[in-house]
């Protein structure tokens, strides 16, 4: 063939090259570049880089200030969700769920509608769906918006620029700390954004732990657990600080994971050199705030909210089958956490978080709201609390509920936190991990590897309490 | 008409307005009327323009402002790494604009690199719009270079113009349009400054309305360049109509493995293919113009 005729030549003719003659070839690029680039750029001296950049860069990514004000800038965001959310989440709270559930209620029973129809559509869908929004609308109306103005002024490149010698030494990929951060909005974007990764090594790596970046889907977990368990062990004045330091501790020890695991795999299935890149610092924008808002609510938070939106619905359907299918005089519900219960102890949580993580598995969004749902449906049935099908509370009260009707401790709280941060992705992501690999092997490791972790850490802890008598 | 003048649009950075307002605010509003941002339209169009330049120069922030769509925009190298697709009108005609991951160099390694390098040479767009970052005009020089030397259709979009100013660095657009023989298009994006200039330049390019001048050809080793000769002969004989076929040769002499396989593939093939069927109609178009 001819084509190969071609290739022939050009090998042949390579032969005859100096073997660096490539160099040559770049140097003349540059130098052409470098000949244009002065003949028509002229700077101003005395104004080439504006002093506050500068001052900036020094303290953004110092050695040890970088890491400060890094802790300080994400505490902060979360402080202002979590406190910012509390009202707003109240107020849709009582709007969507107490009025609106008991309205449209007594409108289907007043129209006469099959109690099966009235429990499928209002205590199922309507109920999970009114939830999902009630939990997650003000959270992220607030974070997404600060984390879109953090990027839009230049600040997570610098966030990998402080982390890159970490992931270096971990035998990871530095450019994997803006893998890692693309995943804190949502893990199958973080998947695909490994693509800037060029050693195939070091992308599995980085795909194999994206998924201990929180995303959208967990946070909501993270702040209600460090809201009403752990902001309540201090006095209340304190509890909106404490509840955000509980959760950037799990995005830390999130971040710890990560280089572990990456660690771990770079010494043994995955073993090579660490690549060298070069990474650019972007320079400071001042962000278009209004316009910033504007954007990050219309597509992230509403595509997020719309995602949980669809996931929410079925699984309130389930959720309600579940609770109301009875076999053998017990829900099919019951069964199922009566299945799980004995794994849900070891594990410090109970058989309810399992079966909602097994219901959760398209999207970590519903998590919460299916605990909620099926704490209060069986709890009067397990734990002896009077109550109707489907008790409404708000935030304030869910927490007791958990502690009465589910039998919640702290070791339950800090638990779930943990399992959240470090189970198995979900459904979407696993997708996209298998359109990015093509390999079943490397699919079911990023798939099983965090379970298994989540299993261990839960495990052990629990064990630890339970052996020092704290649980 | 004055279609047959290769006058680029260019304005230095002093005479750019970017406080808003002024004649430039009018003017603005006229030619955006020409614009019908087409977002998605997935229907017939006229041509296809690829946007190219290096990370974080805002490449997508003019694909958002060319479409009308919402491409995630974010400042740091990265945020696009597979290709977005949009659509336009301008003029009567129908632009089919390709939003391309950022990339510094064509003599890439990576899978998002790739992307944007085997959509430059085997896609063939009809335009391609490199996104230079005005405030770091050198570095992001030696990509227009690179892709200089694969095709001649070629638009240089200045942007972050406004940075450049406030950083104190002047361009002077007219004299790099003279050096590069391709338009080049001083803007802010994010501000929407520069936008109806933008498009006239890739209308202009679109129709072969600008006639390629002589070009910074790279100079190589004399051995290198005897080497590239010899093969880019044989190529070009072997799929008559390929355009970058000096590029290909240094590519295939590097060893480059994705241009290895498109000459074994056939892929080159269909490029030269379409590089000959291309000259022929803008031959036709300025016979009867």
């Amino acid at each position: 063939m001819s084509a190969t005729g071609v290739l022939e030549n050009a090998s042949r003719l390579r032969a005859e090259l100096p073997p660096d003659f490539t160099d040559g070839v770049v140097a003349s690029l540059f130098d052409d570049a470098d000949r244009i680039a002065r003949r028509t750029v002229t700077a101003d001296s005395r104004r080439a880089r504006p002093a506050l950049d500068q001052v900036l860069d020094r303290a953004l990514t110092h050695r040890v200030w970088g890491f400060v004000v890094m802790g300080a800038l994400f505490f902060g965001v979360f402080w202002f969700t979590i406190a910012g959310a509390a009202v707003p989440s109240d107020l849709l709270y009582r709007l969507l769920v107490d009025s609106g559930h008991s309205w449209l209620r007594g409108l289907f029973v007043d129209t006469g509608a099959p109690g099966w129809l009235t429990g499928l559509l209002v205590d199922g869908v309507y109920l999970g769906t009114a939830w999902v929004v009630a939990v997650m609308l003000p959270p992220m109306a607030i974070f997404f918006p600060l984390f879109t103005l953090l990027e839009d002024f230049g600040y997570l490149p610098r966030v990998a620029f402080n982390l890159d010698r970490v992931f270096a030494r971990s035998g990871a990929h530095g450019k994997q700390s803006l893998t890692m951060m693309m995943g804190y909005g949502c893990n199958a974007a973080g998947v695909t954004a490994t693509r800037i990764i060029d050693s195939p090594r070091e992308r599995l790596i980085a795909i194999i732990t994206n998924n201990f970046s929180i995303c959208n889907g967990r946070w909501p977990t993270l702040i209600l657990m460090g809201t009403i368990f752990i902001g309540s062990l201090v006095p209340p004045a304190l509890a909106g600080l404490v509840a955000a330091g509980s959760v950037v501790v799990v995005a830390v020890l999130g971040i710890i994971t990560t280089l572990v695991v990456s660690w771990g795999l770079s010494r043994t299935v995955l073993r090579g050199e660490t690549s060298v890149y070069s990474l650019e610092l972007p320079p400071y924008r001042p962000p278009q705030v209004w316009r910033t808002i504007y954007t990050s609510l219309i597509d992230r938070t509403f595509k997020v909210l719309r995602r949980a939106l669809v996931m929410a619905a079925p699984a309130g359907a389930v959720i309600w089958l579940l609770s109301n299918v009875n076999v053998g005089g017990a829900s099919l519900a019951a069964h199922l956490v009566g299945g799980l219960a004995p794994v849900g102890w070891l594990l410090g949580l109970n058989g309810i978080i399992l079966l909602a993580y097994v219901v959760a598995i398209p999207a970590n969004e519903i998590v919460i709201p299916t605990i909620m749902m099926l704490t209060m449906t069986l709890g009067s049935v397990q734990f002896g609390v009077q109550g109707g099908v489907m008790v409404n509370l708000p935030d304030a009260q869910a927490g007791t509920v958990l502690v009465q009707a589910g039998g919640w401790t702290l070791l339950t709280a800090v638990n779930l936190m943990l399992f959240s941060m470090l189970h198995n992705p979900c459904s979407t992501t696993v997708l996209t991990i298998w359109k990015e690999t093509r390999s079943l092997r490397w699919t079911a490791t990023a798939t099983l590897l965090p379970l298994a972790l989540a299993f261990a850490v839960t495990g052990v802890i629990a064990a630890v309490a339970r052996l020092a008598g704290w649980a | 008409m004055n279609a047959d003048l290769p006058l680029p649009v260019s304005r230095t950075s002093a005479e750019l307005d970017t406080s808003g307002g002024g004649s430039c605010g009018s003017c603005a509003l006229n030619n955006v009327a020409n614009l019908e941002k087409l977002g998605l339209h997935s229907g017939r169009h006229d041509f296809v323009v690829a946007l190219a330049g290096n990370p974080n120069t805002g490449k997508s922030t003019v694909f958002n402002a060319l479409t009308g769509l919402r491409q995630h925009v974010g400042n740091w190298p990265g945020t696009t790494v597979s290709r977005a697709e949009g659509a336009y009108r301008h003029q009567g005609h129908a632009y089919q604009v390709v939003d391309l991951p950022g990339t510094y160099s064509l003599l890439s390694t990576s899978n998002d690199e790739d992307t944007a390098r085997d959509f430059l040479l085997f896609g063939d767009p009809d335009v391609t719009v490199v996104v230079v970052d005005a405030t770091r005009l050198e570095r992001n020089l030696n990509l227009v270079l690179q892709i200089l030397q694969i095709t001649d259709r070629v638009v240089v979009a200045l942007n972050l113009m406004d940075e450049a100013q406030r950083h104190g660095i002047t361009v002077d657009a007219r004299h790099l349009a003279r050096e590069l023989g391709v338009p080049v298009a001083p803007m802010s994006a994010r501000r929407g400054h520069g936008i109806p200039e933008l498009l006239d330049s890739v209308a202009q390019v679109a129709r072969g309305g600008t006639a390629p001048r002589a070009r910074v050809r790279q100079r190589l080793a004399p051995a290198v360049e005897r080497a590239v000769d010899a093969l880019a002969e044989q190529l070009v004989a072997e799929f008559p109509g390929l355009a970058n076929s000096r590029w290909v040769a240094l590519r295939l002499l590097e060893g480059d493995v994705s241009t290895e396989r498109a000459v074994r593939d056939g892929t080159l093939g269909d490029v030269g293919r379409q590089h000959a069927s291309r000259r022929d109609l803008v031959t036709a178009g300025q016979a009867t113009s």
